[in-house]
């Protein structure tokens, strides 16, 4: 094979760059680049350095790119960057793309059977022999495509000085403790790099050193998160249609059920999954579990979710309790299915024909995501109606560093439920949509309750106090009436907005879900710059007090999200209209995770025209 | 935990547990006079008496349209959910994960199944929930004043809809296609033969498909029409005469001829028998049922009876490890993993 020469220009940066950079990794997708990916990650994350793995995908199995980065930020921030310092570009038809990406001054590395590249001269580019390396593995032939990326693992960690009984500690983590992939991996990451150490000089000013950041920390996903959440909660029944990137959710809940629900006593499950033949039909179930009285969840993303629309408003209007969870993707149709978006807050808020309000919850980090797991169905059981948890690609799929999971502190919430004991106890007749407390939320009973006056009739159509069938006008608008009572004592159950205030801060920026980590670092950029913030992030609708509150305090309050509309600024200018003016939108959406960089700019731009 | 609603000074026949034959009832009925829908809710009614059944242990479902109404038109003292137009299915599987020793009853239609709920209905009988499943088959959509449904034969000619081109859906074959494991049809003017058909439904651990032919006296009721009383009458051709022993009650083989019957027993040690009429029939063969069908569909015959029964094939509960406590009647202390179990799961994310 020909080898090209490359002249590589010799940048030999005086200062060292320590842990504050970011990698892109160019491959094939479907050529198991995804292990040696979120091995380097979890090998960082364990030598105490703050990182965040962000996977852009393709919607295909296998022979299209696919990128993945990895962020290293000693300051902790996790949004993803514009740019990179450092890129692995292992597929020939994007080589010369994800060479543009590089920063003046930054790393190429690249298979040295790759032909006809032209390195550009700001940068310093290594050449790996991939082929090589492979073929001398113990793996067969079959395997030698997967076991490849595993070069770049041990050249990038010789390279950036990553420890490499951090690497063994991440395919033993990744291949569950096998012994044998272990091996064969590992010893294909040693040989890379005692090979890089042997014949590459480093020219580069980019090193990893440890860190105590992230001691005591998890690194997980959000659906993975999520399913555990529910599993706490006391999760007993769920229904789902594969879809990306809602699926891993479901099938968390697979791997874990088994492991964390099994009756002391009698090893019997104390749940059930049941994999529908459709989104319909998955909300249709957990529709019928929750009115029989389970904890019951469905879970989807945006095409699932239009699916899902007819008997989301039966379940609002029959005021049945479960938790449908939305790990949203970019529609509209579609769309971009595997690409991350925030835009599915508008049309959940009253998904139904009619009128219809939904309570929502908007977890932001892979705790959150645990936290609203079990919170969700407290909420659902004690407001008795349906909640929804818009999480998102990058949140659901990606893995973030994280506090570790807190166990409920509460004891569960089952809401307003007679049995046969508590009808005997009323002594007289009870009515399911009788509002009792004057909170709207009626009393419920729950089939197999045998007491003769307990049972009802649910329905969609228009019925009274009783559950009887009813035309009556009144008694529509009264009953509708409560309905919206109900969602005000909503506002005091759902989790309030998390709020950082700042002495003598003149504008409020409000986020919600994982639009936050790019948040949090645009507003370190605009204090440097002399915009001082103050921050919410909404985590509920309906809102609770505090957001009204938040708004009165700024003349200029930036609303950041992830779609093309503004759609959390339009429902804030809807709930609260007074304080409309002060709004400014600040929304994007091409289906990357936002960047710092792009929010500090859009704010900049507004806060120097004023 | 049975409690007849009427004292028991007054001189009311009750069954064996004590319920008299109004606490199966429902509401009255707001249907048009002479629907088949009613005279089935009253063979529903009076089967649930026969058969001994606590009202309170039966969930109802229903879809949307004309026989979705029905439910509440039977069993006053059972829960009952009224959901989406075809979308039962789902509802119903959910629900009766709750508690599995309820006893489900779903009432469809002919729009509600073979139209826009053919999917939900197919997927439900692949997966063998235990629930009797009642298609009230007229061939039209009532409600909404008269249209054809996919039931309908091809050439039917309604006022203001004009003729049918379609051909029609066959729902108890649609049934033996998805591997249901009990499919039944009957005929609403054939009350006995309804009743019995729904007591075996009832002992059947499965789905059990009833397609009924059910008049619609204001929109489908010619004399001449597949979905009429008088067509009905008249093209009947009983597989069988059948008849239901539950199974508690001893069985007297005498009442029967020898050599004319074959028996089933159901997954509760209830039996079905049948009375052989002019063909030899055998309901446990998919192959023969399939044929049968075929056959009556190119003579015109309105084939009634049992057409297949697998009193064997494991239901859908059966597949999942459920404990005996019904799931809905568990608290904290089952279904919240103990706190220790936390420190284990975070150090699994490292």
């Amino acid at each position: 094979m020909e080898k090209i020469e490359v002249q590589a220009s010799s940048l030999l940066a005086s200062q060292p760059i320590v842990n504050d950079f970011s990698i892109a990794f160019g491959t094939i997708n479907g050529s198991g680049s995804q292990t040696a990916n979120t091995t380097l990650l979890r090998a960082l994350f364990r030598m105490g350095i703050p990182v965040s793995g962000k996977n852009i995908f393709p919607s295909n199995i296998q022979g299209q790119p696919t990128w993945y980065t990895i962020r290293l930020s000693k300051d902790g921030f996790l949004a993803r960057r514009e740019t990179t310092e450092i890129v692995v570009s292992m597929n020939q038809a994007t080589l010369t793309q994800d060479m543009e990406r590089l920063l003046p001054g930054g790393v190429l590395f690249y298979p040295d059977e790759l032909r006809q590249i032209l390195i550009r001269e700001d940068i310093v580019a290594y050449p790996m022999p991939v082929k090589k390396l492979s073929k001398e593995s113990d793996v067969p032939p079959n395997l030698r495509d997967y076991i490849a990326n595993m070069v770049y693992v041990g050249v990038v960690a010789e390279m950036l000085g990553i420890d490499l009984d951090k690497i063994h500690e991440a395919l033993v983590f990744h291949f569950k403790g096998k012994q044998k992939p272990v091996d064969s991996n590992f010893n294909v990451v040693k040989a890379a790099a005692e090979w890089s150490a042997a014949n590459l000089e480093k020219r580069d000013p980019y090193r990893v050193e440890p860190m105590e950041a992230t001691q005591g920390c998890i690194l997980t996903d959000g659906n993975t998160a999520a399913a555990l959440g529910a599993i706490y909660g006391g999760i007993q029944f769920a229904a789902w249609y594969p879809i990306t990137p809602a699926s891993s959710l479901a099938e968390a809940l697979n791997d874990y059920l088994p492991i964390l629900r099994k009756d002391p006593v009698t090893g019997k499950a104390t749940y059930a999954v049941v994999q529908a033949e459709d989104e319909l039909a998955a909300i249709g179930m957990a529709i019928g579990a929750g009115w029989a009285g389970l904890r019951s969840m469905t879970s989807t993303s945006g095409p699932g979710l239009s699916l899902m629309t007819e008997y989301a408003g039966l379940a609002y209007y029959a005021e049945v309790p479960l938790v449908i969870w939305d790990v949203q993707r970019v529609g509209p149709s579609t769309g971009l299915p595997t690409r991350t978006a925030q835009g599915d807050l508008t049309v959940v808020k009253s998904l139904g024909h009619g009128d219809s309000q939904h309570v929502i919850l908007l977890p932001a980090t892979v705790s959150e995501c645990f936290e609203f797991g079990w919170k969700a169905f407290d909420i659902a059981e004690h407001l008795q109606t349906p909640v929804f948890v818009l999480s998102d690609l990058d949140l659901g799929m990606n893995e973030w560093m994280s506090p570790p999971f807190d166990y409920p502190d509460r004891p569960m919430d089952r809401g307003k439920v007679l049995w046969e004991k508590d009808i005997e106890k009323l002594g007289c007749d009870w009515g399911r949509y009788k509002d009792i407390d004057g909170d709207g939320i009626p009393y419920r009973t729950i089939p197999g309750n045998r007491h003769p006056k307990s049972a009802y009739f649910a329905r969609g159509t228009g019925h009274d106090e009783n559950a009887h069938y009813s035309e009556d006008p009144e008694i529509w608008e009264k009953n509708l009436a409560r309905l919206v009572q109900k969602f005000q004592t909503a506002k005091n159950v759902v989790p309030p907005p998390y709020l950082d205030l700042v002495q003598g801060a003149e504008v409020g920026i409000i986020t919600f879900g994982s639009a936050e980590p790019a948040v949090i670092e645009a507003r370190a950029l605009l204090a440097n710059a002399g915009i001082k913030s103050d921050y919410m992030r909404i985590r509920a609708i309906p809102f609770p007090d505090d957001v009204e509150v938040f708004l009165r305090k700024h003349d200029r309050n930036y609303v950041v999200e992830m779609n093309r509309d503004g759609q959390l600024n339009q429902i804030l200018c809807q709930e609260i209209p007074d304080k409309a003016a002060s709004l400014i939108s600040i929304a994007h959406l091409d289906g990357l995770p936002l960047t710092a960089g792009w929010v500090e700019n859009a704010i900049r731009s507004y806060e120097e025209e004023k | 935990m049975a409690e007849p609603s009427i004292a028991s000074n007054q001189r009311v026949q009750v069954n064996a547990i004590g319920l008299s034959r109004a606490d199966y009832r429902g509401s009255p009925s707001t249907l048009c006079q002479g629907c088949g829908h009613n005279s089935i809710a009253s063979q529903i009614v009076s089967a649930c008496y026969d058969l001994n059944l606590i009202p309170e242990n039966i969930i109802k479902f229903s879809g949307i349209g004309c026989s979705s109404k029905s439910p509440t038109y039977f069993l006053s003292r059972s829960f009952g959910f009224n959901g989406l137009h075809g979308r039962m299915p789902s509802l119903a599987l959910g629900a009766l994960f709750a508690d599995t020793s309820l006893k489900g009853i779903g009432i469809s239609g002919d729009g509600d199944t073979a139209s826009i709920g053919i999917g939900q209905f197919k997927h439900l009988v692949r997966r063998n929930l235990p629930l009797v499943y009642i298609v009230e088959n007229n061939g039209v959509y009532g409600l909404t004043k008269g249209q054809f449904s996919a039931t309908a034969e091809r050439g039917l000619s309604l006022k203001k809809q004009g003729t049918n081109p379609y051909l029609p859906v066959d729902i108890a074959m649609e049934a033996l296609a998805s591997n249901a494991t009990f499919v039944a049809r009957s005929f609403a003017g054939d009350p006995k033969q309804v009743k019995e058909l729904i007591k075996a439904a009832f002992s059947h651990n499965g789905i059990a498909v009833l397609d009924i032919i059910s008049p619609c006296v204001t929109f489908n009721n010619q004399d001449r029409t597949l979905h009429s009383y008088t067509w009905g009458k008249d093209h009947e051709s009983p597989l069988h005469e059948l008849s239901f022993i539950p199974a508690r009650d001893e069985i007297m083989v005498e009442d029967f001829e020898t050599g004319t019957t074959k028996e089933v027993t159901l997954h509760d040690g209830s039996m079905v028998i049948l009375k052989k009429l002019a063909s030899d029939y055998d309901p446990t063969s998919r192959w023969e049922a399939l044929r049968m069908l075929e056959e009556a569909q190119a003579n015109d015959w309105l084939v009634t009876g049992l057409i297949y029964v697998d009193p064997v094939k494991p239901s859908l509960f059966e597949l999942y490890d459920l404990p005996t406590t019904p799931l809905n009647r568990m608290g904290e202390e089952q279904l919240r993993p103990k706190r220790e179990t936390m420190a284990e799961i975070n150090a699994l994310m490292c």
